[in-house]
């Protein structure tokens, strides 16, 4: 999405190289020309061949890349709402990071979406202008930010598992979701090592802290098991989710215990008649969430800058 | 006009990155490969991380440079596979950070799950190549960066995170 261009302090140097290339560019009539966006390039699959491979169904491919990709969009958007709300700049930066990571995982998966359909829908289209109920991300990513430990914990369930679900999808027979996957598996890494740090510290802090630690496990716990029940779409063209649930609640149960918390007991969060967010039946904290995050496009349809 | 690959690929390894400006695209590993067939040029980058929010500058940067050497016909793409790694890194391009004080990365992996007590990598001072250094945040001024002290000389400095 072309909102985004700069991390904090990526000028300065950036600046330098700019006026650099500007200079040396020699006479350039429309000075636009000199800034990446707007000229073509921002396509996060530029040049990639983006042909379906045989065998794969486009609309299956598009509707799991979708899944995919709007996990990470929400909860990007979530992590960026940590942004002069942090409790430590250090913690601002980190969770601004995170979010970038997840924003390019959802304009790759995005884009591939719009492709494999055939649509043509580009990510900004698809990220600005679907519906609360066409977005198929689980509602664990929409789920309120609550305080720092609860956004913690909720990191913590989502990296944990999408760091197991990326290992399997980079042998994916499609390459763009290969790629994703297999690039996501790192970041993915430092994510979840992220979370396990603050987990473990919280946790093993002050008797005030874990309890503020587990109060935040306990409440997004509920959301958990949605990233293990297998949509059809999923079976047919994914990863078979079910196959994380034993190794993910391993992992965290070491951590949990490492950290000197409880596994919560709380059960899943139902679903609608069978219907979850894979589905388009989500929480009522999403239409904030979108409301929000869609706002400027959607009152300056078609603006660049 | 100039048409060897040879030449096609200096023209675009030399473009400087925008966020390590110290470092070319080819010294940084995003310079996936370049091709030529008859005037036309096309060159590979391979981003850093997914959300890597310069690449648009580079491919715009490397199209300009071709274009501004005689190649009248450029394309460039993106190589997602394999992704980059920081072990793309040259040794001329780790020497450079050095120089500008960034620590350059060690060989690349995902960081660990640290369960019991915390066991950082060594890393040097890029200022005073003091050993006594720790980490201060994980994350950075940019995806790639971490940010890190040094108690010897007492100065900050960042640092390429493995990836
Ligand atoms: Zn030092």
């Amino acid at each position: 999405m072309t909102d985004h261009h700069a991390m904090p302090g990526h000028h300065g140097a950036g600046d330098d190289h700019v006026y650099l290339a500007l200079s040396e560019a020699g006479p350039e009539p429309d000075g636009e020309a000199r800034w990446a966006y707007g000229t073509g390039f921002s396509d996060p699959l530029l040049g990639v061949d983006t042909t379906v491979p045989a065998g794969l169904d486009g609309a299956d491919l598009a509707a799991y890349c979708l899944m995919l990709g709007d996990d990470a969009l929400v909860l990007a958007q979530r992590l960026t709402e940590w942004c002069t709300r942090a409790p430590e700049l250090e913690e601002e930066v980190a969770l601004a990071n995170l979010g970038l990571d997840l924003l390019g995982q959802a304009r790759l998966l995005l884009t591939r979406a719009g492709q494999a359909d055939g649509s043509g829908r580009g990510e900004d289209e698809l990220a600005y202008w679907r519906e609360e109920h066409e977005f198929r991300n689980v509602r664990l990513v929409e789920a309120p930010n609550g305080d720092f430990a609860h956004s913690v914990a909720r990191l913590l369930l989502f990296a944990t598992a999408r760091g197991a679900l990326y290992r399997l999808l980079a042998g994916h027979p499609d390459p763009v979701l290969a790629a994703v996957a297999a690039r996501g598996v790192l970041e993915l890494a430092y994510h979840q090592e992220y979370a396990t740090a603050w987990t473990l510290r919280l946790g093993d802090g002050t008797p005030y802290s874990a309890a503020r630690m587990q109060a935040g496990l306990d409440a997004v716990w509920p959301l958990l098991d949605e990233l293990f029940v297998p949509h059809a779409v999923e079976l047919r063209i994914g990863a078979d989710p079910s196959a994380l649930r034993e190794p993910v609640l391993r992992t965290l149960a070491a951590v949990l215990a490492e950290a000197g918390l409880t596994v919560p007991e709380a059960r899943p969060l139902a679903s609608v008649g069978g219907r979850a967010g894979r589905d388009g039946v989500h929480t009522e904290a999403l239409g904030p969430l979108l409301a929000e995050f869609q706002v400027v496009a959607r009152a300056n349809p078609g603006a660049t800058w | 006009m100039v048409t060897a690959p040879a030449a096609a690929w200096d023209v675009a390894a030399a473009v400087p990155d925008p966020e390590l400006p110290m470092l070319t695209l080819a010294e940084l590993g995003v310079l996936a490969g370049v091709e030529t067939e008859g005037g036309a040029v096309t060159a590979w980058l391979t981003p850093t991380y997914s959300g890597c929010p310069a690449i648009a500058e580079m491919a715009a940067d490397v199209d300009a440079r071709l274009r501004a050497a005689g190649y009248p016909d450029v394309r460039v793409r993106l190589r997602l596979d394999p992704p980059w790694s920081t072990d793309r890194i040259t040794e001329d391009g780790r020497r450079k950070l050095a120089e500008a004080g960034i620590a350059p990365p060690g060989p690349a992996g995902p960081p660990l799950l640290r369960l019991g007590p915390t066991r950082h990598r060594v890393v040097s001072c890029p200022q005073c190549g003091g050993t006594d250094t720790e980490e201060l945040s994980r994350f950075g001024s940019t995806a790639c960066k971490a940010l890190w002290r040094c108690r010897d000389c007492r100065e900050p400095f960042e640092r390429i995170k493995e990836i």
